[in-house]
């Protein structure tokens, strides 16, 4: 089982990307399971939402402690939320941010990864959403899901330009990031 | 059966059942978190996807009482609420079971207030338990769902006739991703026949439902109730049997056993916290301890004979409970447990720990931890209940 969980602030989308990753890990051939750890919703907020895949159905219902991965929506949070905790050295903190891997001083034997993830959104997308890059980026460095099957559910879930714009946000963040993998 | 899956939203696989059962009333009054099945059923209703009646009402007590007129006429009729909205409808409930109507209500389980908390626990249900409803907990999303048809077919069936709860997680289930198979509509049609009751109100036959009853027939009332929980008792396996036949998904009747018949250690406990037990039973059972697990899937009616049954081998029994009762100091599967043991030959211990209360996470290091404490038992080291997940710091 590979567990995943993602910090946004709330309004980023942090429910939908969890959302997605398990809609497309699915069409792979996964199991999958996704969660939110709602607070107070309010936007701007910390928000924790989870992801879980395995090779066969998925029963466990508790939060994520050790996660496989992480992914962080918004730099600002890691001064606020210890996004590093429980991360396995196996797996990598991926985070949203025009800086280097080098700047972020996290407790944590994880490798740190980065993609300015905004910019991106606001080059293509034109809006600094940057969920679905997210989790373009996430397939990209991992190597768990298909790219593919993130843009069909991207699709699905938002028809039409908003979802197009999305599916070439989503390859360009694969393109980039599959080189770090 | 993975072809037939897809991932969508505990809540919308919940809706998408109940639309299948093609009731023909629906009302419900929005509240955390179970605002999107009623979100789902209104867009449902609003697209001309079902044919039947939503109506709008100001308040849980409004919901629960415009479905009691609405289910005497002969309609079938679905609610959905949760805590303090569950709790609104207390007098209502009552009303419902009494006059024999057989409304069904998704209840997504909560916390109660104060302090204010949206998070789940099954507190909300659990205090509705003396009020004449049926009551099942589900486990997953699949099984919330596939409930509805379950609870529509033995709440209308003649000897029953009485109204009945799905009770499953709040946000653990209801905003959960996870893959289910959507109820087919050929399929509920097939299981789940029209309602058409005996007696219902009509113009054209006066009769009232519920009027009044003096001392020398109430108790009959009352009385008879009873004896239709117990027609419930026998229908629930029967139901479950039935829907294994034509759905292929089966989840136990009344009560599960997992990892049961050699296990000396034998926790019991109800909804979302299921899969987690099962996970950590495998671990354990890897490491050579005897542990296993005996879901109960229906709280109401208590299904005390197959509970003792199922326990005959236990060493010690663990009771885990998402509630409780202040001032027993205890949750209420613990008390329904040891009660239902009293009279019986069986005189093992049973403990019992309440927790996940206004939505503390149950990880399973939280399961080993009760684990631990029932191999302490053997030993003479003997806690009759007490809180599992306590923080220390506060406490």
């Amino acid at each position: 089982m590979k567990e995943i969980r993602i910090h946004g602030r709330g309004g980023q989308g942090s429910v939908t990307a969890a959302e997605l990753l398990a809609v497309a890990a699915f069409e792979d051939g996964k199991y999958s399971q996704a969660f939110p750890a709602f607070g107070v919703e309010r936007r701007g907020a910390p928000v924790t939402a989870f992801v879980r895949l395995n090779d066969k159905p998925i029963r466990l219902r508790s939060q994520i402690y050790e996660p496989d991965y992480v992914i962080v929506q918004d730099a600002t949070l890691v001064d606020v939320v210890n996004v590093a905790a429980g991360a396995k050295p196996e797996g990598f903190i991926l985070i949203n941010t025009e800086k280097s891997p080098s700047s972020f001083i996290l407790n944590t034997k994880a490798p740190v990864k980065t993609l300015d993830a905004t910019k991106l959104a606001m080059d293509i997308i034109g809006k600094p959403i940057v969920n679905t890059i997210l989790a373009g980026a996430f397939a990209g460095v991992s190597g768990l899901i298909n790219p593919e099957s993130i843009k069909n559910a991207v699709m699905e879930r938002f028809p039409g330009k908003v979802g197009e714009k999305n599916a070439a946000a989503i390859q360009a963040a694969y393109d980039l990031m599959e080189e770090q993998r | 059966m993975r072809k037939s899956m897809v991932v969508v939203e505990g809540s919308y696989a919940v809706a998408h059942a109940v639309k299948v059962c093609k009731p023909n009333v629906i009302s419900a009054y929005p509240i955390t978190p179970q605002t999107h099945i009623v979100e789902d059923l209104s867009q449902f209703a609003a697209d001309g996807e079902m044919n039947c009646e939503y109506m709008n009402v100001e308040s849980e007590f409004s919901a629960i009482s415009a479905l009691i007129g609405a289910s005497a006429t002969g309609a079938r009729t679905y609610t959905s609420t949760t805590s303090q909205g569950l709790a609104l409808m207390h007098e209502a409930l009552f009303n419902a079971s009494g006059m024999r109507l057989p409304i069904v209500m998704t209840v997504v389980n909560r916390a109660l207030s104060a302090p204010i908390n949206i998070w789940n626990d099954q507190q909300d249900s659990i205090s509705q338990r003396d009020t004449g409803w049926i009551q099942l907990y589900a486990e997953d999303v699949q099984e919330s769902a596939d409930m509805v048809p379950q609870l529509f077919k033995l709440s209308e069936d003649p000897d029953v006739l009485l109204p009945s709860m799905a009770c499953m997680d709040g946000f653990i289930l209801s905003h959960v991703y996870e893959p289910v198979i959507l109820l087919e509509q050929g399929l509920t049609d097939e299981y789940l026949p029209p309602y058409s009751p005996e007696f219902m109100l009509d113009p054209k036959n006066p009769m009232s439902f519920g009027a009044f009853a003096d001392p020398s027939t109430y108790t009959e009332f009352r009385y008879k109730q009873e004896k239709a929980m117990g027609e419930a008792l026998k229908k629930i396996e029967e139901i479950a049997n039935e829907f294994k036949d034509i759905y292929g998904r089966y989840y136990g009747g009344l009560i599960e056993g997992y990892a049961l018949d050699d296990a000396e250690i034998v926790i019991m406990a109800m909804g979302s916290v299921i899969g987690t037990i099962k996970d950590t039973i495998d671990e354990l059972r890897h490491d050579g301890e005897s542990v296993g697990l005996l879901k109960v899937r229906s709280f109401r009616p208590f299904p005390a004979d197959a509970i003792r049954a199922a326990l005959k081998n236990a060493k010690v029994i663990v009771t885990l409970d998402k509630n409780i009762s202040i001032g027993k100091n205890e949750g209420a599967l613990c008390t329904e447990v040891k009660a239902c043991l009293h009279n019986t030959d069986t005189r093992v211990p049973v403990i019992g720990f309440m927790l996940g209360h206004g939505g503390r996470d149950i990880p399973m290091s939280t399961i080993k931890k009760i684990i631990n404490k029932a191999k302490l038992v053997e030993k003479g080291i003997f806690v009759e209940s007490e809180f599992a997940d306590l923080r220390e710091d506060l406490a």
